[in-house]
């Protein structure tokens, strides 16, 4: 630990059992950025799930919009160390876009306009446990949170939930992401601390 | 919000961690489309989860810096080539 | 060739406000190494549990010695930038690391006119080559603009208004302007750089530091005007500041 210097205290608060190891509680919203964030117009957005034989289905707006909502209220946690308690959410669960699309794959690689992909394994988008979100605390989900939808899985670290969400490609062998490929964990488990490669 | 990124010149502690020489200096290469310039005058986006610098001219990532705890992960590879003005 | 960086640990020697909302920070920090005007710091605070901050801050002033000087601009809601201003006191410790940055710099052997574009807290680097000059007894001749809310959001006021043979200042307000100022208040334009700068034949180096939205509307000015890109040196200060 380096040097204390007298009276700094920081941004954080004291966390409790409720969090994950190492996490603080926020009340704000943070905004990590990587890079310009995207603006899509709703009339040229698409979802698309592209399986490992080649097969893509697709939504547009008005299709995604069709689909039966939900409104999850889950805790997230940032890789950064913050969380964030009690957020709730609108979307599609990713259940209802699996419902006909045919794999065997084991793995998922998200991808987003502007470029942005993250992988996790197949398993951890389904059973209730993932969404395609567009509405925030109530409001229209603004383009720095990830506006017009982004992913929402969170059991994981918040940069599995990929913002500004495009497609979803199903492979055979494991594909890391943006953060991945950079050091991040490949899995991601809060609870578990996982978020340096080797963690 | 008109202000997201910082420039290259946000690059000089954090690679001064790793290189003996002043790397925003030195002139790169784009590895996608060709640009070249001062590491000073990327777009750098972060510092958290990590440091995106991308091409003024294309926006592609020309190099990522995660650091973790005893560990740095540097990726170079939106980057053909670095100049560096080395004495000798 | 110059060593890895590595933390030192800095102590505050004494601060002094220069407006409302920062101050100079005076620290001494054993093994400083000297720096080129126009670098910068890392800063970073650690609390007693381990919990860090850590900020970037251009170096102010020539170094003396082991001595340095950052001047600091609060940021509401910010983490680092409201302990500097508010809290830390002599003898209290942090940690800095540098110096860095070796693009940003004016260096006293360069004899080439220069033009130095402020906006807000983005006069320090540029006050440090103003002093690096000074103390060097260069001749070169330097031009700032320095654009500014109003009058009480001076940096360095008292300094910067005794003369200086070869310095010239024109000062851009934005939002109010002293009485009798000829300039109505707004954002800086082609017009204030044409009168203010050096002519895009004089070859001046052009040094440009700011917000963001700033920096990048100088830098379209001074292209406008026709200073070639590589003679435009730029330096934002950005959104993670605080």
């Amino acid at each position: 630990m380096g040097i204390v210097s007298r009276g700094f205290r920081g941004r954080r608060r004291e966390g409790g059992d409720e969090l994950p190891p190492g996490q603080y509680l926020v009340e704000d919203f943070p905004v990590l950025s990587a890079g310009p964030t995207p603006r899509v117009p709703l009339d040229r957005w698409e979802f698309a799930i592209d399986t490992e034989d080649g097969q893509t289905h697709r939504w547009s707006w008005q299709e995604f919009m069709a689909l039966p909502m939900q409104t999850p209220t889950v805790d997230i946690h940032c890789v950064t160390k913050w969380t964030k308690l009690g957020t709730t959410w609108e979307g599609v669960s990713l259940d209802v876009f699996f419902e006909d699309v045919e794999s065997a794959a084991e793995y998922a690689l998200v991808y987003s306009y502007g470029g942005y992909t993250t992988n996790l394994p197949l398993e951890e988008l389904l059973d209730g446990k993932a969404w395609i979100v567009h509405s925030f605390d109530g409001e229209e989900l603004e383009p720095r949170h990830g506006g017009p939808a982004r992913l929402l899985v969170p059991h994981l670290y918040f940069w599995k939930s990929a913002k500004w969400v495009r497609g979803i490609r199903l492979l055979n062998e494991d594909s890391p992401g943006v953060w991945e490929t950079a050091g991040y964990h490949n899995y991601g488990d809060p609870w578990r601390e996982q978020r340096y490669e080797g963690d | 919000m008109t202000a997201e990124h910082l420039d290259g010149n946000a690059l000089a502690g954090p690679l001064g961690e790793i290189f003996a020489v002043d790397v925003t200096a030195a002139i790169g290469r784009c590895a996608s489309c060709g640009l070249t310039g001062p590491v000073a005058a990327l777009r750098v986006y972060g510092p958290e989860p990590g440091l995106v610098a991308r091409c003024p001219g294309c926006e592609e990532v020309v190099l990522r810096l995660v650091r973790g705890p005893g560990t740095a992960w540097l990726d170079l590879r939106g980057t053909v080539s670095l100049r560096l003005n080395i004495p000798d | 060739m110059r060593r890895r960086l590595v933390w030192r640990a800095a102590r505050l020697h004494e601060s002094r406000a220069e407006t409302a909302t920062a101050r100079t920070l005076v620290f001494d920090v054993p093994g400083w190494p000297g720096h080129v005007a126009g670098q910068h710091v890392d800063v970073r605070l650690t609390a007693d549990d381990g919990y860090t901050a850590q900020r970037s801050y251009s170096l102010a002033a020539p170094a003396d010695g082991e001595r340095i000087e950052l001047t600091v601009e609060t940021v509401p809601d910010g983490e680092v930038s409201p302990y500097l201003n508010e809290v830390v006191e002599p003898g209290d410790q942090v940690e800095i690391r540098g110096p860095v940055g070796g693009w940003f710099v004016w260096r006293p052997e360069s004899k080439a006119p220069v033009v130095l574009v402020g906006g807000g807290s983005g006069i320090v680097p540029l006050m440090a080559m103003i002093r690096a000059r000074r103390q060097a007894g260069s001749r070169a001749p330097f031009r700032l603009l320095y654009s500014l809310r109003d009058q009480d959001s001076r940096y360095f006021a008292a300094e910067l208004r005794q003369p200086e043979a070869g310095l010239d200042i024109a000062y851009l307000y934005t939002r109010a302007t002293p009485s009798g100022a000829a300039r109505p208040a707004g954002r800086i334009t082609l017009a204030d750089l044409a009168e203010g700068g050096w002519p895009a034949d004089f070859e001046p180096d052009c040094y440009v530091c700011g917000p963001t939205g700033f920096v990048e509307a100088a830098a379209d000015l001074l292209l406008a005007l026709g200073h070639p890109p590589e003679r435009i040196r730029t330096e934002r200060f950005g959104p993670t500041g605080g």
